[in-house]
């Protein structure tokens, strides 16, 4: 019964997406908006990356909405992840990672900092920005908790520290649209002038919005990640194995 | 057949197999591995399309994000077991507490 109904939700699905792909015509963009931004963004943003131009410049308070969303939804997951937690009486000690995850995670850490970094500072200039760059960082600190699981898995990572780094570029974020609502009228627009196109200072307002964008994003999946590698409550499930992390070891 | 057709065959390819794989392993860990694959090859593809920046979401979201979180969820749930036999049975075991 129930195969038949996801059959035939998948048929009528695939129905829909059909009569709506007919209807498009093949070859002909719906919206000529593409082109326009393709050659006015240069000259009006600076960028030579239109994405991000389009991105942080003619679309910023939709990125804005984004991590709005990416913080709601990171703030319910750490809100189910933590329930329970306090129910925990002892932490088992983590198995510390190992000598070749230690090493390889000294290793990279450092590499990881640096193409984070670079992909978000120069998010106006190269393909990436801010979102790449940001879980590219949190995948740096990440490898660290990884490596040193620490007593309670967390790898000594604080939490008030990333709550810090991601309230301040978030609000770093909208504090320059507001600058720019005050300057000239307009949420979000890029400021300060283009700059001489192609050079790491350049764009206006756009590199800093995307640095704003890359820590938030960092902060927010390093805090996502820690709470999900921190030790669950075991007290409430005695009998679920006898061992729970005797085979962590390698991960 | 040029270089580029050849390319994105061979990831087409990867991504299906791969994405086949995800479904009929019995090992919890070797699936969430394959969604990374399955990943790794719509990068691939991203780029023969000259869209390096999806190419660079889909690989660090698809192939990095989602396998680290997928993989901490199968660690949570007493998922984490390296050969299949045993994760059968313990997936049977925990299902009460799921």
């Amino acid at each position: 019964m129930r195969n038949i109904a996801s059959l035939l939700f998948t048929a009528g699905l695939a129905f829909l997406l059909l009569v709506i792909a007919a209807q498009l015509g093949f070859g002909e963009p719906p919206m000529r908006i593409g082109g326009d931004i393709l050659s006015q963004a240069p000259a009006e943003v600076g960028a030579t990356n239109i994405v991000t131009a389009v991105l942080l410049g003619y679309r910023g308070i939709d990125t804005l909405g984004e991590l709005s969303i990416l913080f709601a939804a990171a703030t319910a997951t750490g809100l189910v992840l933590v329930r329970g937690r306090k129910d925990c009486e002892h932490h088992a000690e983590e198995p510390p990672g190992g000598f070749i995850l230690r090493t390889g995670a000294d290793l990279l850490f450092p590499l990881l900092l640096v193409v984070g970094f670079y992909i978000i500072v120069h998010g106006h200039l190269t393909p990436g920005g801010g979102f790449q760059g940001g879980v590219i960082l949190a995948a740096a600190f990440f490898v660290l908790v990884l490596a040193r699981p620490g007593k309670d898995g967390s790898g000594g990572m604080s939490h008030t520290a990333i709550a810090v780094v991601e309230g301040l570029a978030g609000a770093g974020f909208i504090a320059l649209g507001l600058w720019s609502l005050w300057d000239n009228g307009d949420f979000l627009k890029p400021m300060l002038g283009h700059g001489v196109m192609g050079e790491l200072l350049s764009a206006g307002t756009l590199p800093l919005l995307s640095l704003a964008v890359g820590l938030k994003v960092g902060a927010e999946l390093a805090g996502l990640m820690t709470q999900l590698a921190e030790q669950p409550a075991t007290a409430q499930h005695p009998h679920q194995h006898p061992h729970p992390h005797s085979e962590d070891g390698g991960s | 057949m040029d270089l580029q057709t050849l390319f994105a065959l061979l990831a087409v390819l990867l991504v299906l197999v791969s994405a086949l794989l995800m479904l009929v392993l019995d090992n919890m860990i070797g699936a969430v591995a394959a969604s990374g694959v399955v990943s790794l090859g719509v990068a691939v593809l991203f780029v023969l399309l000259h869209a390096p920046d999806v190419a660079m979401t889909e690989a660090v979201v698809g192939a990095g994000l989602s396998g680290v979180v997928l993989a901490l969820g199968l660690r949570r749930l007493g998922l984490w077991r390296l050969d299949a036999g045993a994760t059968r049975q313990s997936a049977a075991g925990d299902e009460p507490d799921a």
